[in-house]
């Protein structure tokens, strides 16, 4: 008898009564031959802009707000004016290497519609002046980097991408690189030292940007797969049209991936700003509420690694500012539901294991203190941790984000909301990540933890330095 | 807090880093000054205004104001990676207080810096706790405890307490990562010191971090130890105990341990070193961060060789030659007996009659004393190199510093391979092609060190450097400073062809400035006060011939090894048969004492004190750290006991300490007038001596083109050889690559031979069988073969040819 697996990896994607700045192909089986693309308006963005000039198209950007959709939604026509110029050669790296747990939004890109983000880089380059571009691809991502490999092949064959693009003389070579398998590297330093073939550890600060100093010491800029994705939309239609949707301080259309105890998980492009979290979760062209209908106990709004929102929450509007406030942050766009029926520490055992094993082992306080964090909350969920160990883990975070830590809200315990961003002590961000979950979830939702610990007898801890001894 | 740690292996005179005479430590001062200094930014230290330099790390502007703040991985003559986040401090640069790095940040006008503020304090603390969770707190069996960063800093300032009660980190402990140097991945507390070490100053990327996260750690590549002639400083500036050298592993406790200055005479860069002994053993060498020298870099050759100095084959007393052998005697026969040996030949042919070789491996005041007492006896035969050298002529050329040559806009590279021959020098020079900016123009047989950093490495015959460098002249001819380092970079090619070289680098551009690449530790000084032979007719190879042809009653070895040292092997051979009396002066037995009438053991380095000149002329101070082996005496106190007993004129004979002979070297050497004892106290990184200027002798070039039936052979020093301060040190002797004849691998398949292979190489004067390698380093038509390595190659070198052809045949 064959046992042959037969389960559907692909991930879910629903298109509702909403705009599609991103997602307009998705509808089709062949979406992402060149074929199609060119029948649904394909690279007429790439005329457009070739045929304005890359001041009028990088203006347009600029005038567009297009926020960067990696997670840290910094502006992307701002981040283009940060290359010194003159300087050659300049390159455009892409951050394909989207390993956020819950983001898996980026991979639809890049497999349903790879000229759309082709045309986005040759855009980008034309608009902010840079000679290069590298596609760097999650290694995991096999199915995205065949179809983005085809597409390139088949933009190089049409004269879409190379030399003379499109008979003007513009030209850039795209190259498709493949990662190792590492979250780091969607840092985007650690990207760089990785597209170069060294390990991949996040570069030190300052600089602050690769703009400046970038891959092989060069002016890079490093956008999100689907920050690149938006251009081809905005080359075509204009600026206007694309902040004439969502928000103004957050313009067009958002990629979210909602993945836990929800009826319809998958990716929806939402409008930005608009949409609240109680649109996304119960909403009938969204995610249709909860498994058995069961009652929401918290959810991840931006990415593993954000500070957990509760049902307070859930009226907030997908918007950065507004879950800054509220103490968190929407990150890579990405939601995780969790019904009354999740362990709530077990959940947070889930997400600092995963980020302890992350860590790419350059700063002290996520190389050793995200081990030990894991450390204990592995021994609490076991069964064998004491009271102790729940005022340690906020000891330990201490050392990792200095200062007051950002959580949310709860009538249920009757807290007050500490709004994001957190301090830290290590380079970027995976340090925080491995704690600021277990922080939040401890903070609200401390009765757990203590139902799993019993009381210290006494504190423990070793002497290794007693001065004048 | 002052560490054992940052006292040996951080900069000793940190203003060396930045240019510019800045008036720094004196607020008041920058603040009378009419205009502000561009180089001067002031902030605010812990409450206090203090003057910074521009672009200077807060860490290290901290520093230089007595605040410390923790750290492991900064380390001033590396770049920051900001891995152990340790040296978080809290900066306000306009936007309110902030954690930063202080590594990583430099200074800005206005700034405010709080080292001790309670949130940096905390946050140093936990650093501390963190980077002591997983180390194993074996202190009591650690090498390092006691001179331990880790250690002094979780004293200092960490929280005196650990609440990590999980499972530590297992890893097997210690692994061999190299023939030296063991890693003990518990300990290591992953600062990146080692690895940056190897890869930016070392250049060689043999160790890496491997796995991720908690289980990353520090490894060498697979099958490729980490072979690199630097490892030793990695154990250095490792601020754990997860580094240790195998020559130093368990031998002393740090507290135990008696430290003093002093300088590395293993080749003539002259670092400086921290010479440190226990139950008056040598124990260790440290480097010590001399700015004009060394960096705190020392390379494992000079690093470890003490060993032979502790070696239980020295020369303890002095020898007489009975019917017997040699015999140990008392010093009062010994030098009776010498005396008499130079009264006979005196008598016999006159100072004509006599030779002295040496000095090189000695101090400036043994060299002079012999010099001295080589005036008063009237012997023009006398030199400090024996063919291995070049003429000391080119000592009077405008002298380059090491400073200099590292800032130079272009490095002309002459000489030999520095890597294997001035290893630190080689540092230096790297690190300028690097990093400073300067291009580097090497003319050379072989690929050496330094090739992948040139920007033009032009490959040239043997015999035919001259015409490489005339052929490239506008190379040389710009108007930025050039400095060419000169050394003798083919021992079976005549030094002729190097000087007419070096004539053609100063024919090309007569600004350039020439750095002296002499190997031997104190060749420069030795040479300088007067061990160099009045003209060519009585140099080294003069001397040996003039033996050989049995004009030579009495040659007088003073730490000279012409069986090791010279490269015509044979001339060497017959000269110690062809002199009637020989008197060795030496610390360790060698192919030369064997030979002698009398034996005088000898001090050996880190037992006398006195003086050393490097090859840009830095006279720096040595220390007598430990006392002599046996009853041994230094050269100097030798001759001045001769000097006496001879009843000779001149004033070494009334001689009573080492003191008054380096202050007749400031009286009498031309050059040396700055050098006296005040000023060698009072910098610890010497007094250079002013040269004296000479004009190049003339010199005739002989070689033709090669027949295309023969191949030309080069030969020269690896770092490892069988030179006794090699030899004689266990750890570092088994690293001497072995006799062979290197070819390029298509020369190795034309001939129809196999790597290994045994082949017979056919000179004019010999036929010597050495293993053949192929080697891609070693363009076709050349044999390379290492010198002094046990094979019969040197009995191919004729001293009076200019190059050698030889044909080579399988066996």
């Amino acid at each position: 008898m064959s046992t042959a697996i037969t389960r559907d990896y692909t991930p879910g994607f629903y298109e509702g009564d909403r705009p599609k700045l991103v997602t307009s192909r998705f509808e089709y089986e062949d979406s992402y031959t060149l074929e199609r693309y060119l029948s649904t308006g394909g690279y007429d963005g790439l005329k457009k802009a070739l045929e304005m000039g890359p001041e009028a198209m990088s203006g347009e950007v600029k005038a567009s707000t297009l926020l960067g959709r990696g997670g840290a939604g910094f502006p992307a026509g701002v981040k283009w004016g940060f290359t010194p110029q003159g300087v050659w050669p300049r390159y455009l790296v892409v951050n394909g290497d989207e390993s956020e747990p819950g983001t898996y939004k980026d991979r639809l890109l890049m497999e349903r519609d790879p000229h759309q983000l082709i045309e986005g880089c040759l855009i980008a380059c034309y608009a902010a002046g840079l000679s290069q571009c590298f596609l760097y691809v999650r290694g995991e991502m096999a199915v995205a980097h065949e179809r983005l490999a085809d597409a390139l092949n088949d933009g190089y064959e049409a004269g879409y991408i190379g030399k003379n693009i499109m008979g003007t003389d513009f030209s850039v070579d795209v190259i498709l690189h493949w990662g190792a398998g590492a979250y780091v590297v969607g840092e985007e330093t650690a990207l760089i030292e990785s597209l170069e073939g060294e390990r991949g550890m996040p570069r030190l600060k300052p600089p602050y940007f690769p703009a400046a100093i970038g891959l092989y010491g060069q002016p890079t800029i490093v956008n999100n797969v689907e920050t690149l994705a938006n251009l081809p939309f905005i080359a075509a239609n204009g600026s206007a049209a694309f902040t004439a949707i969502g928000t103004e301080t957050s313009p067009g259309t958002r990629m979210v991936a909602i993945s836990g105890h929800v009826k319809r998980p998958g990716v929806y492009e939402i409008v930005n700003g608009t949409t609240t979290f109680r649109d996304i979760i119960y909403g009938n062209e969204f995610c249709q509420g909860i498994r058995d209908d069961n009652d929401l106990k918290a959810f991840v709004p931006g990415g593993g690694s954000a500070p957990w929102f509760v049902s307070d929450q859930l009226d907030i509007p997908f918007e950065g500012r507004e879950a800054s406030a509220a103490g968190s942050m929407l990150g890579s766009g990405a939601v995780m539901v969790m019904d009354s029926t999740t362990d709530i520490p077990e959940a947070a055992l889930t997400l600092t294991r995963f980020y302890a094993h992350e860590s790419c082992g350059k700063c002290v306080p996520c190389r050793e203190g995200g081990t030990w964090l894991l450390r204990i909350l592995e021994r609490i969920c076991s069964g064998h941790g004491t009271d102790a160990d729940l005022d340690q883990i906020l000891e330990v975070g201490q050392s990792i984000c200095p200062g007051e830590m950002p959580h949310a809200a709860s009538e249920r315990i009757g807290l007050d909301a500490t709004p994001f961003p957190y301090k830290m002590t290590t380079i970027c961000f995976v340090g925080p990540s491995a704690y600021a979950p277990l922080h939040s979830a401890l903070t609200l939702f401390r009765d757990e933890f203590e139902a799993k610990v019993v009381p210290a007898p006494k504190r423990i801890s070793i002497p290794v330095a007693v001065a004048g001894s | 807090m002052s560490t054992e740690e940052s006292s040996v292996t951080e900069p000793v005179v940190a203003d060396g880093d930045v240019s510019g005479d800045v008036v720094l430590d004196d607020a008041d001062s920058a603040a009378t000054e009419p205009e502000p200094d561009p180089d001067v930014v002031m902030v605010t230290l812990n409450g206090r205004e203090v003057a910074a330099r521009t672009g200077e790390l807060v860490i290290a502007a901290a520093e230089r104001h007595d605040t410390y703040i923790p750290h492991f991985c900064y380390h001033p003559r590396m770049k920051s990676v900001g891995m152990c986040r340790q040296c978080l401090v809290e900066v306000d640069t306009g936007r309110g207080m902030q954690l930063q790095p202080s590594c990583m940040i430099t200074v800005s006008p206005e700034m405010k810096i709080d080292t001790e503020s309670p949130t940096a304090k905390r946050a140093q603390e936990g650093m501390i706790e963190l980077l002591l969770a997983n180390h194993p707190l074996d202190c009591p069996v650690c090498d390092k405890g006691g001179e331990c960063p880790l250690q002094d800093q979780a004293f200092s300032h960490g929280p005196g307490e650990s609440r990590y009660i999980e499972e530590k980190r297992h890893y097997e402990k210690p692994i061999p990562i190299s023939d030296l140097v063991l890693l003990d991945r518990e300990r290591c507390i992953l600062c990146d010191r080692c690895t940056r070490f190897a890869d930016e100053v070392a250049g060689d990327k043999l160790i890496q971090f491997t796995q991720r996260g908690n289980q990353t750690q520090v490894m060498t590549f697979h099958d490729e130890p980490f072979a690199s002639y630097f490892s030793g400083n990695t154990v250095q500036i490792c601020p754990v105990g997860a580094l240790t050298a195998e020559p130093y592993r368990f031998k002393a406790r740090p507290w135990d341990l008696a430290a003093e200055e002093s300088t590395c005479t293993s080749c003539s860069v002259g670092c400086r070193v921290v010479v440190q002994s226990s139950r008056d053993e040598i124990l260790r060498y440290q480097g010590v961060d001399s700015d004009p020298v060394n960096h705190g870099w020392l390379c494992d050759r000079g690093r470890f060789d003490f060993e032979a100095v502790n070696s239980d084959l020295r020369l303890d007393d002095p020898m007489v030659k009975t019917d017997a052998g040699l015999t140990v005697t008392s010093w009062n026969a010994a030098l009776t007996a010498a005396q008499q040996l130079i009264s006979d030949a005196l008598g016999a042919g006159g100072a004509e009659a006599i030779g002295i070789l040496g000095g090189a491996r000695g101090t400036n005041e043994d060299a002079f004393a012999w010099a001295q007492l080589a005036d008063a006896l009237g012997v023009t035969y006398r030199d400090a190199q024996v063919g291995d050298g070049l003429p000391a002529s080119i000592l009077g050329l405008d002298r380059a510093t090491i400073d200099e040559a590292a800032s130079a806009s272009t490095i002309v590279l002459l000489g030999p391979d520095l890597k294997e021959e001035l290893p630190v020098l080689y540092l230096r020079l790297r690190e300028a092609a690097t990093n400073g900016g300067s291009t580097l123009v090497e003319f050379s047989t072989v690929d050496t060190g330094l090739t992948q950093y040139a920007a033009h490495s032009i490959r040239y015959q043997p015999g035919l450097q001259a015409d490489a460098v005339s052929d490239n002249a506008e190379l040389l001819a710009g108007d930025g400073s050039v400095v060419v380092v000169a050394g003798r970079s083919n021992l079976a090619e005549s030094p002729d062809e190097t000087m007419a070289a070096l004539a053609a680098v100063l024919a090309a551009n007569p600004n350039a400035k020439m750095l002296p690449a002499l190997r031997r530790g104190n060749v420069v000084g030795a040479l300088s006060v007067g061990m160099a032979p009045a003209d060519p007719d009585h140099d080294g190879l003069a001397t040996l011939r003039a033996a050989a042809d049995g004009k030579i009653d009495l040659l007088v070895l003073v730490g000279a090894d012409p069986l090791n040292d010279c490269p015509d092997v044979q001339l060497a051979r017959r000269a110690l048969a062809g002199a009637r009396r020989i008197i060795s002066i030496d610390t360790h037995p060698s192919e030369s004492t064997k030979h002698a009438d009398v034996v005088l053991a000898a001090a050996a380095y880190g037992e006398k004190r006195g003086t050393t000149t490097n090859i840009e002329g830095r006279v720096s101070t040595l220390v007598d750290k430990v006392t002599t082996t046996g009853t041994a005496r230094p050269d100097w106190m030798i001759a001045a006991e001769l000097s006496l007993m001879l009843d000779l004129e001149g004033g070494l004979a009334q001689v009573t300490s080492v003191e008054e002979v380096t202050s007749a070297i400031a009286a009498q050497v031309p050059g040396f007038s700055g050098v006296t004892l005040e000023a060698l106290a009072t910098d610890r990184n010497g007094v250079l001596a002013e040269v004296v200027p000479a004009l190049l002798a003339p010199v005739t070039r002989r070689a033709g083109q090669r027949n295309s039936y023969d191949h030309r052979l080069v030969v020269s020093r690896k770092l490892y050889d069988r030179a006794v301060g090699t030899a004689m040190s266990h750890s570092i002797a088994k690293l001497a690559p072995g006799a062979g004849a290197h070819l390029h691998p298509l020369d190795v398949d034309a001939l129809g031979a196999n790597s290994g292979s045994d082949v017979q190489l056919i000179g004019e004067r010999a036929t010597a069988i050495l293993p053949v390698v192929a080697n891609s380093a070693v363009p076709r038509g050349i044999v390379w073969a290492p010198f002094n390595q046990g094979g019969a190659v040197e009995d191919l070198i004729d001293g009076n040819a200019a190059v050698i052809d030889l044909k080579i045949e399988v066996l």
